[in-house]
């Protein structure tokens, strides 16, 4: 794609406080962002809360390329922090945004990653209510990163933590994994696959309320993000003291992504997630729970992948493969290096 | 499948019962030892068959001479380093190129055209690919030296430390573990060689070679050939991993490797000086081996205090027999290759065999 070289950027200015960033607050990220323009611009948003039990939290996201296959930054950016809010038993409700941009980027994909979020929080049922914006010198930042900050209502329904996991509870995984993870590295090294694979990129807020709505027994839920299933799982062993064993047979993969990872030497259970959760849940609701999920677009392949055991020495993550071993699943170390042959 | 797997599994049994004393089939092939680890084959197996991991992970097979060699060579300010990434973590004497890096003289590449482009971007700087790998990696190799002479790219040269198996496995036989009953031979390195590459083994040592591919499935059935043919007292070479090995290998690859290469004595770690297992550039290309364009000479290296690689890469040691394992040594703060490696011997041990010690 040529590039116009002489298309709008942001310049450093646009970060200064001053008539650049006056101007670009009102005439590219508000008329973007908000449904009607603000007839004042305050320092801080104000909440009405139907509850005093909220949930807060906050992430920064940094991605590269900014714009992927099954999505952006922009994108990232607003479901990530939606998916925090889901797993930790809230229903979202405002969220912040602050941008840190490099000078130099051009407004008009500015401009498409604002359009992305816009979307993604109307469809996540999340208001953007306070924002930020700063620049720095070219080379200080690569291109764009995001902050968002979220509150969410915990919802009534929700006894969630580790200390409710018990032995015999099930695992619950709400579908593929690996997709957003294998995407970003294949894109960002040019790999090509004959099947495009996609990010699973998506908001499960809404997925994860209707199960906490329908089902008592859920007891604990986490996105499988950063360190995928692999890390989900072992920090739930590392704080219950208890151990998990899974089946290989259950868990769905995407083939294609299976073979991208094969390609690169992967353990796709160490690959990042972000539209997907692990839940812990009680042994008589599990199947149940399955059925709700499956009624929704993102839960379509959830399944039960295993169950949480008493601890015979110490605690430890196994899972039964393929072909009826065993092996230990670990909690991965770090970004894996691809192999040289 | 598990029909298959149940049959391939009741002939290793049968056989190590007929054997009467344990079977010790030795992988040669880094993709294989993580296959084996993470499809769990080994606790599908009879107690009397070990598998042993042999010199098959490109990265820990790398003497520390070479190691050290680029450490020097990434000090110099006119130098990029261009590697494959598991090279980057690897110690030497003083750190890695991880930690010793000024932190933009070292490019992660995923193919060796990368590195050339690299040089063509910096025509500045002298560009050294760290030309790691066996069979398998150096016709990519060839392919850039051919490319770099071509369009004169004068600023580009690669250090060569490809390897060959066959002298390796001979090494082994010869006198470092002739304890090895057969070989699972490497699927990727037979791509290119062919399995008639292992016929001087069979021919000399009397040991069943038998190449499989990375699905547990054909793993089994190549160990099952193995067995078969350690009970019948035969010594073949086969393939049971056809589809993508043939008998005499990818003769265009070959060809590369024999235009740009040929075949010099050089050092393994663990295994020392091995004859004619190296491949070193041909002498018209000269100008683009940084061992020459800098007047190395290669000299073996201390190995680091108390690292046991070397007996793990003979299949002498299993990797928790090496007391640094998992205490000094692990894949966060690896002490030798074989834990830096993701097809490491001792990675894989850590990551998929063990449970943590409580601490």
């Amino acid at each position: 794609m040529m590039r116009n070289t002489d298309a709008p950027k942001i310049l450093l200015a646009h970060g200064d406080g001053g008539l650049l960033s006056d101007e670009l607050i009102r005439k590219t990220i508000l008329p973007h962002l908000a449904k009607e323009m603000p007839s004042e611009l305050n320092d801080a948003a104000r909440l009405e809360l139907s509850s005093k039990s909220i949930c807060f939290t906050t992430d920064s996201y940094v991605v590269k390329p900014l714009f992927f296959n099954g999505g952006d930054i922009g994108k990232l950016a607003v479901c990530g922090t939606v998916n925090d809010l889901a797993v930790s038993g809230a229903r979202p409700l405002a969220l912040s945004l602050s941008f840190i941009i490099e000078t130099g980027l051009e407004i008009e994909l500015f401009e498409k990653i604002l359009e992305s979020i816009k979307k993604t929080a109307e469809e996540n049922e999340i208001s953007i209510v306070t924002g930020d914006t700063k620049t720095v010198e070219a080379g200080s930042a690569d291109k764009i990163f995001i902050n968002t900050a979220g509150i969410g209502i915990r919802m009534d329904e929700a006894d969630l933590g580790f200390s409710k996991i018990r032995a015999g509870d099930k695992v619950l995984l709400s579908g593929t994994i690996g997709d957003h993870g294998m995407t970003i590295i294949s894109q960002r090294e040019g790999i090509k696959f004959e099947t495009e694979m996609n990010s699973d990129c998506a908001g499960i807020a809404k997925l994860t309320c209707k199960l906490l709505e329908s089902i008592k027994g859920i007891k604990f839920m986490r996105d499988p993000t950063r360190g995928g299933l692999a890390a989900t799982l072992n920090e739930i062993s590392k704080q219950t003291g208890l151990s998990i064993e899974i089946d290989q047979n259950l868990i769905p993969i995407n083939p294609t992504v299976q073979a991208a990872a094969d390609v690169l030497g992967l353990d796709v259970l160490g690959v990042a997630n972000e539209g997907k959760f692990v839940a812990i849940v009680s042994a008589e609701s599990a199947d149940d729970c399955v059925k709700i999920c499956r009624q929704h677009p993102l839960g379509k392949v959830a399944s039960i992948i295993g169950t949480i055991l008493e601890t015979q020495d110490v605690p430890a993550v196994e899972m039964i493969t393929k072909i009826g071993g065993r092996r230990i699943v670990q909690m991965p170390y770090g970004l894996e290096l691809p192999r040289i042959c | 499948m598990l029909d298959r797997i149940y049959k391939a599994q009741n002939l290793i049994s049968e056989a190590c019962k007929k054997q009467g004393r344990a079977i010790n089939i030795m992988e040669v092939c880094g993709t294989h030892t993580v296959a084996i680890f993470r499809s769990g084959i080994r606790a599908t197996l009879p107690e009397g068959l070990n598998l042993l991991s042999g010199p098959g992970c490109p990265v820990c097979v790398t003497d520390q001479s070479y190691i050290d060699t680029v450490l020097e060579l990434a000090d110099k300010s006119d130098v990029l380093i261009a590697t494959y990434g598991d090279m980057i973590r690897v110690p030497g004497h003083g750190g890695s190129l991880e930690t010793r890096q000024p932190a933009n003289n070292v490019k992660v590449v995923f193919s060796s055209q990368d590195a050339i482009q690299i040089a063509k971007d910096n025509s500045d700087k002298t560009v050294i690919f760290l030309a790691v790998g066996f069979e398998t990696t150096a016709p990519a190799t060839g392919v850039i030296v051919m490319q770099a002479a071509r369009e004169k790219i004068e600023n580009f040269c690669i250090l060569s430390g490809h390897k060959l198996v066959v002298p390796a496995m001979r090494a082994l036989l010869s006198g470092k573990n002739d304890k090895i009953d057969a070989f699972l031979c490497p699927g990727h390195v037979s791509v290119i060689i062919g399995y008639g590459a292992y016929e001087e083994i069979v021919r000399d040592f009397k040991r069943p070679c038998v190449v499989a591919g990375f699905e547990p499935i054909q793993i089994i059935e190549g160990l099952a050939e193995i067995c078969h043919q350690l009970v019948e007292g035969a010594a073949e070479t086969k393939s049971i991993y056809k589809a993508a090995v043939t008998e005499k290998g990818n003769l265009k690859a070959q060809q590369i490797i024999s235009e740009c290469f040929e075949a010099a004595d050089g050092y393994w770690r663990g295994l020392g000086k091995i004859d004619k297992s190296t491949l070193k550039l041909k002498d018209k290309y000269s100008r683009f081996d940084a061992y020459q364009r800098y007047n190395i000479t290669e000299t073996p290296h201390a190995e680091l205090e108390g690292c046991r690689c070397g007996e793990v890469l003979c299949g002498l040691i299993r990797p928790p027999e090496c007391s640094l394992f998992g205490k000094k040594c692990t894949p966060q703060s690896p002490v030798g290759p074989c834990m830096v490696s993701s097809e490491g011997t001792c990675a894989a041990y850590y990551k998929y065999g063990t449970r943590r010690k409580k601490s």
